[in-house]
């Protein structure tokens, strides 16, 4: 048996041999993908570009301005002049939040009233737009607290703060969103490759109907499948390889943890793409209807689904169900365990089980409907 | 022009003849706009945090209320011990650490600060420092209520200076929902898979089977043959468009501010480049496998990261900015959150209008040339 599977597993390195073009993409755009996603991919907010409408031009709302543009969360556009221009900064995208300061800033200041900052800010990108009142509320809370501290001190009278806050972030201290992203790349540049090709060049067999000369010689079903799989299995785990290294140069990510475990989970991840490539086989027919398959199956649920970049606590509860579809959300929690925070295996055993499950889960199916679609023919 | 319209009805049938096909083509568009309607979602909330209270008087315990109370915020457990903590936020059961001192509630009765610890399960940094700027505000709220607490004891104005206070206004999109940009922008999304992929399909289909040789020796002109081959393609992206916009409306109310009109006119102009793009890749491609490799990973994935659909231009490195120019969904990811979010029309947006005609223009007419060359 072993030296049948070997023989198909040669057979089809050498047709991949011959297929320069496809080699390269599976090898080099993986690497390219990570270079420009590494970089593009990023929700981190810095240097928001705002227009501040200012109605008192008084040296405290000049203070108030300096205190904004010190940090490097503002970058001022433009100087706003009128009331009706506002519209004009937000609807062309010039800014993406106009500052307006009240003409009785300093008045009401001064004679220990309230006052109030507007900011108008660009919603249509919601999660920016959060980050951005977040910096908002800060900067206004600081300036407020600075103002008051010294009239205070003029008077004599210490400021009291209650609370002292003091936020640890930990694992990523610069809440930089590449570190976090990096292993969702890894894991959906994988699932890509393996999917897609295993299920395309056994159904392209099919299509071919070269698929029938191998039925009738003695190769079983079991070993025809696994002897196409290996090479992409085998291809998979190199790129994996590449694409670490990459990223560690790139980018720094290293693996804190351990990266022996780090392969075996990598391969089980495998498997369970493979296994999902070879279903998407069984149920299709022609090279176009897997592909279209493929991608609804893999690439969506991968890129969507799976946590790599939207938190699926915060989805709806019957979207979290549909999660489960998705072998990239058990992985992911792998791969962020061993290469963010560096863990054992104690973390999560539990991930790799329904990794198992979805494999079985997968396999057996797909043979049901094998031998049904067998029977039928 | 016969001619064309016969191939056109040729390339229906054959869509006729291939129902699964036409099928997932006409229902996928709803089934991912559902999906990222309802999953594509940024809004952090339910952010799971467990509390080490060493203090447990009934001012921490209101302190802790204010963030179950905030809505943002789910306790997953109670822990007894840094140890307990740690292993919490490392298994990630956890995104935030509440560790609340010993001498909380004497240091608040003295006037002291007391110190608050707050640990961050920082991987994924987005969601940390919008919930750190939540655990911000709570903080702060409370602080203002203990200083105007201290007041009336002492019977002495403690903060008698002005002060200022930030007072949000959030335009187009007043509950900041990821999902009002999010949809949207999958118009752009599916208009380029069925444009740009399926063409290059159909074409090196043809070419795999063999059939295009038989093509090639009928007196059909190579134009005629581009021309029969990429309108049902429009018609079919066009259709989608239509499609999605009626699905936003109904499933998720969302509806079109602005000219309904002015983004089918926009939508034609990029589908000329998605057309040209699909020609090319059909060009440099034999098999329909490397067709679909190159669709997804040279043009697909660039075009769907870096046009701002999901991710902001505007956080990206200055070079990478650069090349978002050259890439057309970027002007029609603009058309559309204009016309749909913020009711914009021609009168804004003809730039980009214009910049899609151009580029459609000039990436269709030299993949038309480069595909007529390889036909003879």
């Amino acid at each position: 048996m072993l030296h049948r599977i070997y023989a198909i597993a040669k057979k089809e390195f050498r047709q991949l041999k011959r297929d320069k073009r496809l080699l390269f993409v599976i090898f080099l755009f993986p690497v390219m993908l990570l270079v420009m996603f590494g970089y593009a991919v990023n929700f981190d907010v810095k240097h928001v570009k705002i227009a501040i409408y200012d109605q008192e031009k008084s040296s405290l709302s000049r203070d108030f301005i300096n205190s904004l543009l010190q940090s490097e969360y503002f970058d001022l556009v433009d100087m706003v002049t009128s009331e009706g221009e506002i519209n004009k900064y937000l609807d062309e995208k010039l800014a993406q939040c106009v500052i307006v300061i009240p003409n009785d800033l300093s008045e009401k200041l001064y004679s220990n009233r309230e006052v109030k900052i507007q900011y108008l800010i660009d919603g249509v990108d919601g999660n920016t737009a959060n980050i951005i009142s977040n910096y908002a509320n800060l900067a206004t809370i600081t300036f407020s607290q600075k103002f008051s501290g010294e009239i205070l001190a003029v008077k004599g009278v210490k400021q009291y703060k209650p609370i002292k806050l003091d936020p640890q972030f930990w694992f990523n201290p610069e809440l930089k969103t590449s570190k976090f992203l990096v292993p969702g790349l890894i894991a959906m540049i994988l699932i890509v490759t393996a999917v897609i090709s295993v299920a395309l060049s056994l159904v392209k067999e099919k299509e071919r109907g070269t698929i029938e000369q191998i039925n009738v010689s003695p190769l079983s079903s079991l070993e025809l499948i696994l002897g196409k799989s290996l090479p992409f299995v085998l291809i998979a785990l190199i790129n994996a390889g590449i694409i670490l290294i990459a990223s560690y140069f790139l980018f720094g990510s290293e693996v804190k943890g351990s990266l022996l475990l780090l392969f075996l989970t990598t391969l089980v991840f495998l498997i369970a793409s493979t296994s999902l490539g070879i279903f998407i086989s069984i149920v299709s027919d022609s090279q176009q209807v897997a592909f279209t398959f493929a991608t609804f199956i893999s690439l969506l649920p991968s890129f969507i689904l799976s946590g790599f970049i939207f938190p699926i606590d915060s989805m709806p509860v019957a979207v979290q169900i549909i999660t489960n579809i998705s072998p990239v959300k058990f992985f992911l929690k792998i791969l962020r365990a061993i290469m963010l925070r560096g863990v054992g295996i104690e973390a999560y055993w539990d991930q790799l089980i329904y990794l198992g499950i979805f494999i079985t889960v997968l396999l057996v199916l797909g043979t049901i409907i094998n031998k049904r679609k067998s029977q039928s023919a | 022009m016969k001619t064309i319209f016969r191939f056109v009805i040729k390339e229906f049938q054959q869509f006729k003849r291939d129902p699964k096909m036409f099928g997932i083509n006409l229902i996928a568009p709803v089934i991912q706009l559902i999906f990222l309607g309802y999953a594509a979602n940024l809004d952090v909330e339910n952010i799971k945090m467990v509390v080490f209270d060493q203090n447990r008087t009934s001012i921490s315990r209101e302190f802790i209320n204010r963030f179950t109370s905030s809505g943002y915020f789910e306790i997953v457990d109670y822990v007894q011990s840094y140890k307990e903590l740690e292993k919490t936020l490392n298994q990630a059961d956890a995104i935030l650490g509440l560790v609340i001192s010993r001498d909380f509630e004497k240091k608040i009765e003295r006037n002291e600060p007391s110190e608050l610890q707050a640990i961050f399960e920082g991987s994924d940094g987005n969601q940390a420092s919008i919930a750190a700027g939540y655990v911000q505000s709570i903080v702060f709220g409370f602080s203002e209520d203990i200083i105007a607490d201290y007041t009336d004891h002492s019977g002495r104005k403690i903060s008698p200076a002005g002060n200022l206070k930030a007072e949000v206004r959030v335009w187009y999109n007043p509950d900041m929902k990821t999902r009002n940009y999010m949809v949207p922008g999958i118009v752009g999304l599916l208009v380029s898979v069925i444009t740009l992929l399926l063409t290059s399909l159909a074409v090196v289909k043809e070419k795999e089977i063999g059939t295009m040789e038989q093509l090639i020796v009928t007196p059909i002109k190579p134009y005629q043959l581009i021309a029969g081959k990429l309108i049902p393609f429009t018609v079919l992206g066009l259709l989608s468009v239509i499609i999605v916009l009626l699905a936003m409306r109904i499933i998720f109310n969302i509806p079109v501010k602005g000219s309904e009109l002015f983004l089918l006119l926009s939508s034609f102009f990029y589908i000329l480049s998605t057309l040209g793009l699909g020609l090319f890749i059909s060009t440099i491609s034999k098999t329909q496998q490397q067709a679909m490799m190159i669709a997804i990973f040279a043009v697909m994935m660039p075009m769907i990261f870096l046009s701002g659909f999901a991710f902001p231009i505007e956080n990206m490195p200055e070079i990478i900015q650069y090349i978002s120019y050259v890439i057309p969904l970027k002007y029609f990811n603009i058309i559309i959150r204009g016309v749909i979010l913020k009711g914009l029309g021609f009168a804004d947006l003809w730039i980009n209008a214009l910049i899609l005609l151009l580029m459609g223009a000039v990436i269709l007419f030299f993949s038309a040339v480069r595909f007529k060359s390889r036909l003879e």
